[in-house]
C-alpha cells in the first residue's frame, strides 16, 4: 500500500494540506506490479479431487481436517476457508452439469485488506503475493469486513494470540526457494491451475478461448473485477453459477475511501478556523451587547439625572415663590392688621 | 438526603444502605460480566461469541463502538454550543455531558479490549505500526487523541474536587484550545465511523450504503449529542436532584427546550439528506422490499416523528414532549448504526449464515454500560458536574445579570 501512502503520522494531516500532496492516485491507473505472479483457474478442467487442498494443507503444516481430503463426500456441502483451511473445493451444480471450483485469496492489485488494515500489516508484494504480517496485527477483523472476497479468516477460539489466516500463493516457500510453484499447484492433477506471470496467464486464456471456441466464456474472472487480482479464473458457465460475485464492479477497493480520507486535512485545516470565526463572531457579538447596555444604561442615568435636577430645580424655584407669597401674604396682613388697628384707634379717639 | 451530610454516619447504618435493589442488580451485573471476562480470556472469542468468519463484527463494534461513540457526542455539541457559539445560558449542560462523553469513550476502549484479538497491540496503529490508508487508522488515532481531550476537559472537576486550585485555573484557561481540538477531532471520527464501511459496497444493503455515510454519521451524532443531553439530564435530574444548585436547576428547563430547537433543526437537515442520497444513489425502487420497510422505519418513525415532536415540544414550550422525541431520537440512532453494522450488512448471505449475537455478548455489553453508570454515579456524586463548586465561580457568568441567580453553595460540596 505504500503507492497509496498520503496520511502522514500524528499531526501530519495538517503537513499534508499544506504541502498539497495529491492524496490520489488520480489520472493514473494502476495496472498491478509488473513481472508480478499468480494462478490461472480454468473451471472446465478441475474436476474436485482435492488433491489442491491436500497440497496447500501439506506445504503450510496446517491441523489435518476432520475428514480425510479423499473423502469426496464433502462437497456436499458448501464450504468456505476458515482458520485452519487456505482454500477449498465447491461443486455446483449448474445448467452445463457440475462444476468445480476452488477458492482462496484472489490477491488483489489493491487489496481491500491491505487498504483498510490500520497498522499495516498486509503488504502486496511486488512478486504478486498479498501477505500478512503476525508481528503487527492486533485482531480488529477489519480486514474481514473489507474483502469483497470473504478470504481473510479468524483463529476465534484462540484467547491470546489469534492469526489471521488466508492463502499467502505460497510466498513464504517459494521466496526461501523451497518450493517453484505453490502447493495447490503442484498438487494439481489436471493442469486446472497454472502457475505463471499475471500477464502470461491472461494471453493463456485468451488462447485457451480461441483454441476451443465455445467452451469458455470470452471473460477472465479477476482481470478487471475490483481493479484485477493475480489469482485468475476461466470457466463455461456464469461465474456467478459457480460462486463468484458478477457484481463487484472494477473499482479498487482504496478509491472507495479515498474521498472520505481525503477530506481528513481538510477538516483538520478548515475546522479551527472556522470555529475560531465562529467563536470571534459571537464575541463580539456579545461585546456589542455589552456595550450597548452599558451605554444605554449611561443615557438613562444621565437622562434620569437630567430629569431629576430639573423637578429639583422646578421644586426649588415653586418652594421658592411660595415662600415668597408667604412671606408677602404675612406682611400684607400684617400691614392690614396694623391699618385696622390704627383705623380703629383714629376711631376711639 | 439530611442523613447523607451528617458527618458521622454510624458504620452498620452504612452497611444497611449498600444493600439498596440498585446495588443489588448492579453488583449480579458486574459479577457475570467478570466472569464472562474470564471465560472470553481463556476460551478465546468462540467461547462467548457468535462471531464467525463471514461476521467478523457483532454487537460489540455494532453498540458498544458505533452507538457509544454516537451517544457520546453529546460533549463536543454541548461544549461547542457554549464555549464556541457563545451560547453561555447552556454552561450549566457542559460539565455533565463533558463527563458523560469522557465515560463514553474510556468504556469504547473498555469494551475493544473485549473484541480485538491481542488487546494489549491497541497501541500499535498509533505508536508503532501505523497503517494511515486504514479509515480504521483515523477512527483509532481520533479516538485516542479526542479521549485525552476529554479528560482534560474534565479535569477541573477532579482538582475543584481535590482543591487544587493553581491547576485547576490552568486547565479552565486551556477551554477554547480543547473545545475546538474536541470538534475537530469529533467531526473527523464520528464521520469516519460511517466511512469504515465504505469500503465494503458488495456487503453493505444499497439504503444505507451511500458515499454520504461518513456524513450521514457526522450530522446524526449532533442529533444525538443533543438528544442524550436532554435524556441524560432528565435521568439526572430524576435521580440526582440533591446534587444540583439553583443555578443548575433553575436552567434545566432552558437548556432543554434550547437544545430540542437545535435538535429539530438538525434532525430535519439529516432526514432531507437522506433522500438526497437516496435519490442520487436511485434507490426508491428498494423502499418496497423488506429493508426497504425498515429503512422507512427508520426515516420516518425515528428521525421525521422526534423531529416534529421536538418542534411541537419547542413551539408549545412543552417539555414532556421534548422528553420523548429525546428517547425516540437516541432509540433511532442505535437504530441506525445496527442496521449500517448489522441488519443491512451481508444481507446477501443466506439467512443460516447470519449473525445473531450470544446472549454473553449481550451480558457483557449490559455489563459495560452498568461499569459506566457506576462510575458516573460514583463522580456525579462527589465532584461538582451539577452545581457549581462555591470557590470557583465561572467568570462569564459575572458577564450576565449577576444578581439573577444567586449561586448557594451545596451543602455537600466537599464530598470527602
Amino acid at each position: 500500500m505504500q503507492r497509496r501512502q498520503f496520511l502522514g503520522l500524528l499531526g501530519a494531516t495538517a503537513a499534508t494540506a499544506v504541502l498539497g500532496k495529491p492524496a490520489q492516485a488520480g489520472p493514473k491507473h494502476f495496472t498491478g506490479y509488473p513481472d508480478s505472479y499468480g494462478v490461472l483457474f480454468d473451471a472446465t478442467r478441475c474436476i474436485g479431487c482435492r488433491r489442491c487442498e491436500a497440497g496447500c494443507n501439506r506445504v503450510n503444516h496446517l491441523p489435518a481436517p476432520a475428514r480425510p481430503f479423499d473423502d469426496l463426500s464433502v462437497l456436499d456441502t458448501k464450504r468456505r476457508t476458515d482458520g485452519r483451511t487456505f482454500t477449498v473445493v465447491n461443486r455446483y451444480e449448474t445448467a452445463k452439469g457440475i462444476v468445480y471450483r476452488k477458492n482462496q485469496c484472489q490477491h488483489c492489485l489493491e487489496p481491500a485488506c491491505a487498504s483498510s488494515c490500520f497498522v499495516a500489516a498486509y503488504d502486496k508484494t511486488p512478486q504478486g503475493a498479498v501477505t500478512w504480517n503476525e508481528k503487527v496485527c492486533v485482531g480488529c477483523r477489519y480486514c474481514m469486513i473489507a474483502c469483497p472476497f470473504d478470504i481473510p479468516t479468524f483463529e476465534y477460539w484462540d484467547p491470546l494470540a489469534p492469526k489471521i489466516m488466508k492463502c499467502h500463493l505460497c510466498y513464504p516457500h517459494i521466496t526461501a526457494g523451497k518450493l517453484r510453484v505453490p502447493g495447490c499447484v503442484g498438487a494439481c492433477p489436471t493442469e486446472a491451475l497454472v502457475y505463471g506471470r499475471r500477464a502470461d496467464l491472461i494471453r493463456e486464456a485468451r488462447q485457451r478461448f480461441h483454441l476451443f471456441p465455445g467452451r469458455y466464456l470470452d471473460h477472465i474472472y479477476g482481470e478487471h473485477e475490483m481493479g484485477g487480482t493475480n489469482w485468475l479464473y476461466i470457466s463455461g458457465v456464469p461465474f456467478s453459477q459457480i460462486g463468484l460475485r458478477e457484481d463487484l464492479g472494477v473499482t479498487p477497493a482504496p478509491e472507495f475511501t479515498s474521498g472520505a480520507l481525503a477530506a481528513v486535512p481538510i477538516i483538520a485545516a478548515a475546522w479551527p478556523a472556522l470555529l475560531l470565526g465562529i467563536y470571534a463572531i459571537s464575541q463580539a457579538k456579545d461585546k456589542a451587547a455589552r456595550q450597548e447596555k452599558r451605554e444605554a444604561l449611561k443615557e438613562a442615568l444621565a437622562k434620569a439625572k437630567a430629569e431629576c435636577d430639573a423637578e429639583l430645580a422646578k421644586v426649588k424655584a415653586k418652594a421658592e415663590a411660595d415662600k415668597k407669597a408667604a412671606i408677602e401674604r404675612e406682611v400684607k396682613k400684617a400691614l392690614e392688621e396694623a391699618a385696622k388697628a390704627q383705623a380703629a384707634k383714629e376711631e376711639g379717639e | 438526603m439530611s442523613g447523607e451530610h451528617a458527618p458521622s454516619t454510624p458504620v452498620a447504618a452504612e452497611r444497611a444502605s449498600l444493600l439498596t435493589p440498585f446495588n443489588i442488580v448492579t453488583g449480579l451485573i458486574v459479577f457475570v460480566g467478570l466472569i464472562l471476562t474470564i471465560l472470553r480470556f481463556t476460551k478465546g472469542l468462540a467461547g462467548v461469541t457468535n462471531l464467525s468468519d463471514n461476521n467478523p463484527w457483532g454487537i460489540w463494534i455494532s453498540f458498544d463502538l458505533l452507538c457509544g461513540v454516537a451517544l457520546a457526542a453529546g460533549g463536543y455539541t454541548t461544549s461547542a454550543a457554549c464555549y464556541v457559539f457563545g451560547l453561555k445560558r447552556y454552561h450549566s449542560a457542559v460539565r455533565p455531558a463533558i463527563l458523560t462523553a469522557f465515560l463514553g469513550y474510556a468504556l469504547v476502549v473498555f469494551a475493544l479490549h473485549y473484541d480485538v484479538g491481542r488487546p494489549w497491540r491497541l497501541p500499535y496503529p498509533i505508536f508503532y505500526s501505523p497503517g494511515p490508508t486504514s479509515v480504521l487508522f483515523e477512527v483509532g488515532l481520533c479516538v485516542f487523541l479526542y479521549l485525552n481531550v476529554l479528560f482534560l476537559e474534565w479535569t477541573p472537576s477532579a482538582l475543584e474536587w481535590l482543591g487544587l486550585k493553581k491547576w485547576r485555573n490552568v486547565m479552565v484557561k486551556m477551554t477554547l484550545a480543547l473545545t475546538i481540538f474536541g470538534v475537530v477531532l469529533s467531526t473527523m471520527h464520528q464521520s469516519s465511523l460511517g466511512a469504515l464501511f465504505l469500503i465494503a459496497p458488495s456487503k453493505l444493503h444499497p439504503l444505507w450504503y451511500s458515499s454520504y455515510l461518513p456524513v450521514f454519521f457526522f450530522i446524526s451524532s449532533i442529533a444525538a449529542g443533543l438528544s442524550m443531553v436532554i435524556f441524560e439530564g432528565t435521568l439526572s435530574h430524576r435521580y440526582l436532584h440533591d446534587k444540583m444548585d439553583d443555578h443548575y436547576l433553575s436552567t434545566h428547563d432552558q437548556v432543554h427546550l434550547g437544545f430540542a430547537r437545535g435538535a429539530a433543526v438538525v434532525l430535519v437537515i439529516y432526514f432531507f439528506l437522506k433522500l438526497v442520497g437516496l435519490a442520487l444513489d436511485n434507490n426508491w425502487h428498494y423502499l418496497l422490499t423488506g429493508y426497504g420497510a425498515m429503512y422507512s422505519l427508520e426515516l420516518l418513525g425515528f428521525v421525521a416523528l422526534p423531529a416534529l415532536m421536538y418542534a411541537v415540544g419547542v413551539r408549545e414550550k412543552n417539555l414532556k414532549i421534548i422528553r420523548w422525541a429525546a428517547v425516540i431520537t437516541v432509540l433511532g440512532i442505535v437504530l441506525n448504526r445496527f442496521n449500517v453494522s448489522w441488519f443491512a450488512f451481508n444481507w446477501q448471505l443466506p439467512a443460516a449464515e447470519r449473525y445473531f449475537p450470544s446472549w454473553m455478548e449481550v451480558a457483557v455489553s449490559i455489563y459495560i454500560v452498568t461499569v459506566g453508570l457506576l462510575v458516573f454515579r460514583f463522580i456525579a456524586t462527589r465532584m461538582p458536574i451539577f452545581y457549581e463548586h462555591p470557590d470557583f465561580k465561572e467568570a462569564e457568568l459575572e458577564e450576565e445579570e449577576p444578581h439573577e441567580h444567586e449561586t448557594r453553595p451545596h451543602p455537600q460540596s466537599f464530598g470527602h
